[in-house]
């Protein structure tokens, strides 16, 4: 009894013992689940596994700009449409966020009081309001555009109505690939020339027009090829016929409304996270690069913001988590992505929900380490360099 | 040591969870039955914000057989896809919510369809000012279409079968079929042809909308319950029965108490003075009598809720009773 006593006093073993005891019941608790749910499941006669995958899917998807989906696919065939609508809308929104959240970040470090103001208000009212509002809020304005009959139209060319956004869609002819290579080409040369001017003004001071060299070559040396290979790119115009538009491509109203209420929802937040980040840095970093004499541009490319990212990052990377998985309330106004179409309708219509929801789960799951991934590697890559 | 217990408690609850479902709805005091979230004729808050319609009926049919009392019952609302998961988890315990009757939900889904209260088929729904007059027709346009229901299957069917192009645009509920075709979002409304009535008697301006001939499948709607609880199967089935009968024998609300003493040896049984029916069904005695009573019979919830004076006005058709030109059949009551 004493040296069992003498046992739970030694720190080591008492940690051991309970973490071990907590994984132990954590362990029984997940075996019981799983458990009573196969239990249950098979009380009820209901057919587990995973065959219904290559079934036909049998319905037809709204929204698929990637594949060609019929309603002769199969479910997992309706999964990667939904993947593919999921991070489309992610990666749209996540870019556009983060450009409209370092402006507004900016601006309410800006002296002019209006802006402030107008920005304060922005970001007060949109983090402070439910997404699922602002969506179906976003929703319901677009469905009260012109009819399709009566769509606006600009320069005959581009159409807007309540069924979305019409516009010319460009065919690439015989030879567009050799332009695009030559863009492609044009890029790589010029980060090539962008690292080589660095290293040459480390070493000598001597500095070079990067941007503008590198400007000329990815705007004017595809544009030349393309002209001498006799302007391969035609349009396919969009012409009202029946009952809707034909042709150019189409933009829809549930897209634009999940993308502007996700990106005007996470712009909040990661306009304050920009706004924490610059006034991380301290007043002296600024006045001491001002007697250096710097401009006043180049304080905050060069000082302020390579500092301040250090702060905005790792919060930065959170905020693409939530819009990621902020994209699945697309379910509320019928936008085609992950949870709408295999977690939503091929479930209801198979009824294999366990399936079907460990799948999207773990689809989540692995989308968000991606993301997260990627994001340390650049948080790391911007850290201080300890020499 | 706690969360063990509670781990263990919880999964014992939810074994025992399955037993008899009639056992449960007679302790708990009320019954608890899945409706649509609001369609005209079938189930939607009347005016008095009390449900009304064919499958409410339904639902209170029994909650009569069960307590003799027709607001002993709780209405729980689920959407189109909501409603299947709802009845498995045992949130309710049958589901009158206008459902088609199919292979797999009766198979692969665990559930059990207990008899048909409306033989319905899927249509289309257009404005006026379309100028369609076939579905045929219909080649590109958007068609708003419910997630989740055998319509959005018969839909891609037909338009493959008949070579045609559409635009899907999916929906959750009716409402928001409504909000979308009166926006002009889609051309098209599908569902089952009765939806379409009672949607349509709900618009501003009726004349403005026509509902197309094409009649696209076979949809015959009816109550459910959880597979393997047959004793419970059987008093949701035999409280549809009761009504389809008691129209077939000419037992009505008006004249039930006088039907006591007919001479048809069936009108007795049903209405529980001959045989002992009841106790069968672990029901009173006169639980088809009370249905009867203060539900009515089959013809007089059809008449009530969609019949032609009604703003659905959708003629018996196939739901006439099999002696005069429909399908309605309910076995012998013996």
């Amino acid at each position: 009894m004493r040296s069992n006593l003498n046992f739970f006093s030694d720190e080591k073993f008492r940690s051991i013992f309970f973490q071990t005891l907590v994984i132990g019941l954590f362990a029984l608790g997940i075996y019981f689940i799983v458990q009573t749910t196969a239990y249950n499941l098979e009380k009820r006669n209901i057919a587990t596994g995973w065959r219904f995958l290559t079934d036909p899917a049998g319905f037809d998807i709204s929204f698929s700009p990637f594949i060609n989906f019929k309603s002769t696919d199969t479910h997992l065939d309706v999964y990667f449409v939904g993947v593919l609508n999921t991070l489309l809308v992610s990666v749209c929104g996540c870019i556009a966020a983060t450009i409209l959240g370092f402006l507004v970040g900016i601006i309410r470090l800006s002296s002019n009081w209006l802006l402030v103001r107008v920005a304060y208000i922005y970001v007060e009212f949109t983090r402070n309001v439910p997404l699922l509002l602002q969506i179906i809020l976003w929703y319901s304005i677009l469905i009260q555009l012109p009819r399709i009959k009566q769509a606006l139209e600009f320069l005959d060319i581009f159409f807007i109505s309540n069924r979305g956004i019409y516009s010319p869609r460009p065919v690439f002819e015989n030879g567009f690939s050799y332009v695009f290579i030559a863009f492609i080409l044009a890029l790589i040369s010029s980060y090539i020339i962008r690292r080589w001017a660095k290293k040459r003004q480390d070493e000598t001071g001597k500095q070079f027009p990067v941007i503008s060299t590198a400007f000329g070559m990815i705007i004017f040396v595809p544009l030349l090829l393309f002209f001498i290979l006799g302007s391969p790119l035609s349009f396919d115009y969009p012409a009202l016929k029946g009952f809707n538009f034909k042709g150019g491509m189409v933009i829809r109203p549930e897209f634009i409304a999940m993308f502007l209420a996700l990106t005007i929802y996470t712009a909040a937040f990661i306009s304050e996270t920009v706004r924490s980040g610059i006034l991380s840095v301290t007043k002296g970093q600024r006045e001491a690069s001002a007697s250096l004499g710097l401009k006043k541009s180049w304080i905050m490319r060069l000082i302020i913001i390579p500092q301040a990212l250090r702060v905005i990052v790792p919060p930065l990377t959170s905020q693409y988590l939530n819009l990621t998985k902020n994209s699945s309330l697309g379910i509320a106004v019928g936008y085609a992505d992950l949870v709408h179409g295999f977690g939503g309708i091929s479930l209801n219509q198979t009824g294999q929900a366990i399936e079907c929801m460990v799948i999207v789960m773990a689809t989540y799951l692995t989308i968000s380490l991606t993301i997260s991934v990627f994001m340390n590697i650049y948080n790391k890559s911007i850290q201080f360099k300890e020499k | 040591m706690k969360k063990l217990l509670s781990i263990l408690a919880v999964s014992v609850f939810a074994f025992s969870a399955n037993a008899g479902t009639l056992d449960d709805v007679k302790n708990r005091g009320f019954l608890k039955c899945g409706v649509t979230t609001g369609l005209a004729g079938f189930a939607a808050p009347d005016d008095s914000g009390e449900w009304a319609g064919l499958d409410a009926d339904m639902c209170r049919a029994v909650a009569v057989a069960v307590f003799g009392d027709r607001s002993k019952v709780e209405f729980i609302t689920t959407t189109g896809k909501s409603r299947f998961p709802t009845l498995a988890s045992g949130e309710v315990d049958m589901l009158a919510r206008n459902t088609t009757w199919t292979i797999s939900r009766d198979v692969n889904l665990g559930f059990e369809f207990v008899g048909v209260n409306f033989y319905d088929g899927q249509g289309f729904m257009v404005p006026s000012a379309l100028g369609v007059s076939s579905a045929t027709e219909l080649d590109g346009a958007t068609v708003c279409i419910q997630t989740g229901t055998t319509t959005e299957l018969n839909l891609a069917d037909f338009f493959r079968l008949n070579g045609i192009g559409y635009e899907a645009l999916p929906i959750e509920t009716n409402d928001e079929g409504k909000e979308n075709l009166f926006a002009g979002r889609c051309d098209v409304y599908t569902t089952d042809a009765s939806g379409l009535s009672s949607t349509r008697a709900a618009a501003s301006n009726p004349d403005k909308w026509v509902v197309l001939p094409e009649i696209i499948s076979k949809e015959p709607l009816g109550p459910l319950v959880r597979h393997g609880d047959h004793q419970w199967g059987d008093v949701v089935r035999w409280s549809l029965n009761a009504m389809i009968i008691a129209e077939e024998l000419g037992v009505s609300s008006e004249n039930v108490d006088a039907q006591k003493s007919s001479n048809v040896p069936e009108v007795l049984r049903l209405l529980g003075v001959e045989g002992s029916y009841g106790e069968m069904l672990e029901l009173a005695p006169d639980w088809a009598y009370q249905i009867i009573k203060q539900i009515g019979n089959y013809s007089e919830s059809y008449e009530a809720n969609v019949g032609p004076d009604t703003p659905l006005e959708i003629a018996r058709g196939l739901n006439a009773l099999w002696t005069q030109g429909g399908i309605l059949y309910a076995p012998p009551f013996r």
